[in-house]
């Protein structure tokens, strides 16, 4: 069970810095889309330039992780609130696990090959 | 200095002449061995300004129907007994005066997020095994009693940081309003955390750590949403919310 490996009060302490530091990033983000003007940068090309801009794909690859990782686990809380049972609790946490682990690893290899040049 | 009047014979029977003001007592009635759905017993009921919610019931048990089931002992908000809801809000019925409540009709029912026993009384054995849980006591190696010590003394600050936590009752009122409790059955509620934050802000415990194991766990003291309504039912001006609030301080690092 992940809150046999971890203490709950450490998830709960990931849980807020995901949040604290997701909206740093967000901030970031809409501060350099505003800059661009927005319709303009939702063009396609101008698009793909953001991920080959290294400093931007680690803004938006930290975002992935962060909002994936506070999402899920507040997900996670969610469920195990509205039903208890060990069999029912295990499938929720590894299923949020699993879920979060694949959004991460689908996130970044869009944001790796867009950076290479593979779109 | 306070004069004192004569009282005369006819202002003597105005105070004491039975009361005309009468309510209508909704008792819900409910025997989960032999009936299939909750029912309320309607009964009229007079009072006076001092008439509290359990003499009513008590009136209603004693002249119309003996068979109500409702739980009580010392009449004055020390046992914790008769918990019930009230009117929709869960009150103790020996504290709550028929004349406060400013309505025609009064409706008792037994509190929410405790197993039913019959009609308006509720199982504690699940909050008593939780409250033993959070080691409800000082824990230390030394001992005030043991030959040679000297009793542990504190300072009016110490003994400030927990004394309003001391005052819980366990009348259960706290964990009937609780809206997490009301989804999830497996969380300690507000009446252990707020006896597991009295025991650790006491500065003769040295369980701090043990207690805070216990709390720190799934269904532990992160269920809770901060909705107050611990705090705002109980009769004894216990803040669970806040006890609750300085328990994760600890847990998060920034209270030690």
């Amino acid at each position: 069970m992940m809150s046999s490996i971890m203490r709950e009060s450490h998830i709960m302490k990931i849980h807020y810095l995901t949040a604290l530091v997701a909206v740093g990033f967000v901030i970031i983000h809409i501060m350099v889309r505003v800059m661009q003007g927005f319709s303009d940068s939702l063009l396609f090309d101008n698009v793909i330039a953001n991920y080959k801009s290294i400093p931007y794909a680690i803004v938006l690859e930290a975002m992935l992780i962060l909002i994936s990782v506070h999402g899920f686990n507040g997900l996670r809380i969610i469920l195990l609130e509205i039903k208890q049972g060990r069999v029912y609790e295990n499938a929720v946490t590894y299923g949020c696990l699993a879920a979060m682990i694949i959004l991460i690893a689908y996130g970044s290899r869009t944001i790796i090959m867009a950076s290479m040049g593979m779109v | 200095m306070a004069a004192i009047f004569p009282v005369s014979s006819q202002e003597k029977h105005e105070k004491t002449k039975p009361s005309t003001k009468s309510i209508t007592l909704r008792i819900s009635k409910f025997n989960p061995g032999k009936d299939h759905a909750t029912t309320f017993l309607e009964f009229p009921v007079s009072y006076e300004k001092w008439t509290t919610v359990l003499d009513a019931i008590l009136e209603v048990k004693n002249y119309h129907d003996h068979s109500i089931g409702v739980r009580y002992s010392c009449r004055q908000a020390m046992c914790g007994s008769c918990g019930m809801i009230i009117n929709g809000k869960p009150k103790l019925a020996c504290f709550t005066k028929i004349s406060e409540l400013d309505s025609d009709v009064v409706t008792v029912e037994p509190m929410n997020n405790f197993p039913l026993i019959r009609d308006l009384v509720v199982g504690f054995e699940k909050m008593f095994s939780t409250h033993k849980r959070i080691k409800p006591y000082i824990i230390r190696e030394d001992s005030e009693i043991s030959s040679g010590a000297k009793e542990f003394l504190q300072t009016p600050e110490d003994v400030e940081k927990y004394i309003q936590f001391s005052g819980c009752i366990k009348c259960g009122l706290c964990n009937s309003a609780c809206p997490t409790m009301a989804v999830d059955s497996t969380f300690i509620g507000p009446q252990g955390l707020a006896q597991a934050y009295r025991y650790i802000a006491d500065n003769r415990d040295q369980g701090k750590d043990e207690r805070l194991r216990i709390i720190d766990e799934r269904h532990g003291i992160w269920g809770c949403h901060f909705a107050g309504s611990c705090s705002q039912v109980c009769p004894k001006g216990v803040d669970p919310a806040m006890g609750i609030q300085l328990l994760r301080g600890y847990l998060l690092g920034y209270r030690k």
